[in-house]
């Protein structure tokens, strides 16, 4: 067998290159955005709901995407239903902050000594599994009839989903970022708000909006059995007073006006807050 | 000329699940103002562990650990450790941020000086163009520049440096050390290096502690010019020297 031959070559100069680097065409730039084909989603998910309504043909089962949105705009107009989601938001703020308050306080001794740890597994394993709504009828017992007992259920929802998740987060903080914490002479409560949260963000982001999404969900059931608070119930009791007049546009209206909310906390406020925070820090994709 | 760094007779354990381990056994050592003191030797010889203790996150349960004659009992800034991990770095925090984040927190400067001082020693490192990049965005080697130019701005006493280069690759770490060379030219800082690489130990350090493994104690305490220099009692050169000494049993075996 002969010796394979080496060879030298001369590099091509830069000019020579035809290209290396070429824009995308409008349509991918278009695309490459999040919120355009989230939209398209929609858009076709409206499509399918409009075609299928018309097919089915029963109003009283099944209105279609106009007779919805004809009634969520009359709701808007008359039917007050702007106020019922404003009051119904009302409520969640209050349960979210409280629960979050408590969350911060649980975890704040779970990760300050042992046994608030064991004290924080413990609670979580117990009650994370409760569903909240479960816990209603004890509330209207200790509560009355009224928004104490909501915010009561509505602490319990969140509560627990973000205590476990900022734990969590807290306790896969890198063993080299809590060195170079205490490293700067930082510790007590410098470190955890200048280390262990931003460190840990990512987790604590997804358990506030586990806790939000449990929240609003809560809420909605709770209303559904009980709204009737201080004169005006908020959305839940909106989509249950509908169902019993028999207008089932309306209801379907509340429950889009559930849905709004939902998508656009979670795309205008959670997104923002992700964009700023882990997207920019690279800690997630 | 007295010792900036002392460690007298100090012994080293940690636990692990089911066992206790002895990492060293009596160490002694001095590390001199403006000394490059390397801890050399194979895994498992302690001089992580070594180093650790002398950053204050170990306590010895024999023997003392003295910095400017005040014994180490907890980590502070005035011992600033550059790790092997990529993640030493705030990510959150920009490269600039990161620099200036030690000296207000750590050393308390005021913003102004501490922005000062950090573009200083970004500079020093030629990471000027970068000082406004996030971490994630920026390569293994320029990382672990951010995190030596971190340090040295702190102006420690003693800089504390864990294999700093380990994680990087051979043309890169070649560089690094090029780099951390001609920064101690510059300023001459002290610092304690921990290496396994033989070579390494012997063109950064000025000084170099060899240790054997299982528990980590004092083998030897070699000058090096960061030639390679030959022993002209033995004709061997440092690195072979080296060589011999740390992996002397096994030689023995081969040659039978």
């Amino acid at each position: 067998m002969t010796e394979r031959p080496e060879f030298v070559r001369e590099l091509a100069t830069d000019n020579a290159f035809g290209v290396v680097q070429k824009p995308l065409t409008t349509f991918e730039r278009i695309w490459n955005q999040g919120y355009v084909r989230k939209a398209a989603i929609l858009v076709v998910l409206a499509l399918v709901w409009e075609l299928y309504a018309r097919w089915v043909n029963n109003e009283l089962v099944f209105p279609t995407f106009l007779a919805t949105v004809d009634a969520f705009w009359d709701g808007i107009r008359t039917g007050g239903i702007l106020q019922r989601a404003g009051h119904s938001i009302r409520i969640l703020l209050q349960g979210y902050a409280i629960g979050l308050l408590i969350a911060a306080i649980f975890t704040g001794l779970a990760i300050s000594t042992r046994f608030g740890q064991d004290l924080l597994e413990t609670l979580t394993s117990m009650f994370n599994p409760l569903p909240a709504i479960a816990l209603l009828p004890l509330a209207l017992i200790w509560f009355g009839l009224g928004t104490g007992s909501l915010i009561f259920v509505l602490v319990h929802s969140v509560l627990w989903a973000v205590a476990l998740n900022t734990h969590s987060g807290f306790k896969s903080v890198s063993n080299t970022l809590r060195m170079v914490g205490k490293n700067y002479g930082l510790s007590g409560l410098g470190y955890v708000t200048k280390i262990l949260i931003p460190a840990a963000f990512p987790s604590i982001l997804t358990g506030l909006k586990i806790g939000w999404a449990f929240a609003w969900r809560t809420l909605i059931a709770a209303e559904l059995v009980f709204g009737v608070s201080s004169g005006s119930g908020g959305l839940g009791w909106f989509i249950f007073e509908k169902k019993n007049q028999l207008e089932i546009p309306s209801v379907f209206a509340g429950l889009f006006c559930v849905i709004i909310i939902g998508l656009l906390v979670e795309n205008l406020i959670f997104r923002t807050i992700e964009a700023r925070t882990v997207r920019r820090w690279g800690m997630q994709t | 000329m007295t010792a900036l760094l002392d460690v007298r007779g100090v012994t080293l354990q940690y636990k692990t699940r089911d066992h206790l381990v002895t990492a060293t056994y009596r160490v002694d050592f001095e590390v001199l103002q403006s000394d490059r003191f390397v801890l050399l030797g194979p895994s498992g010889c302690g001089k992580s562990t070594l180093l650790k203790a002398v950053g204050g996150y170990m306590t010895p349960v024999e023997g003392t650990i003295t910095l400017k004659g005040r014994e180490v009992t907890k980590p502070g800034p005035d011992r600033m450790m550059v790790f092997q991990e990529f993640d030493q770095l705030l990510p959150w925090k920009t490269v600039k941020q990161n620099v200036m984040f030690a000296l207000t927190s750590g050393a308390r400067m005021s913003t102004r000086a501490a922005e000062e001082k950090a573009l200083h020693y970004i500079d020093k490192v030629n990471l000027t163009k970068f000082a406004d990049s996030y971490p994630h965005m920026l390569s293994g080697g320029m990382k672990a520049r951010v995190a030596i130019a971190r340090g040295m701005a702190m102006e420690p006493d003693i800089l504390l440096m864990d294999e700093p280069f380990a994680a990087l690759d051979a043309l890169t770490r070649r560089k690094m050390q090029d780099e951390l060379l001609q920064l101690w030219d510059d300023t001459k800082f002290t610092v304690l290096f921990v290496t396994h690489s033989i070579p390494e130990a012997v063109k950064i350090g000025s000084r170099i502690l060899l240790l054997s493994p299982h528990p980590g104690q004092v083998k030897a305490e070699l000058n090096s010019n960061g030639q390679d220099k030959i022993d002209s009692a033995t004709g061997m050169a440092l690195t072979e020297k080296i060589q011999r000494m740390l992996f002397a049993d096994e030689v023995e075996q081969v040659h039978d």
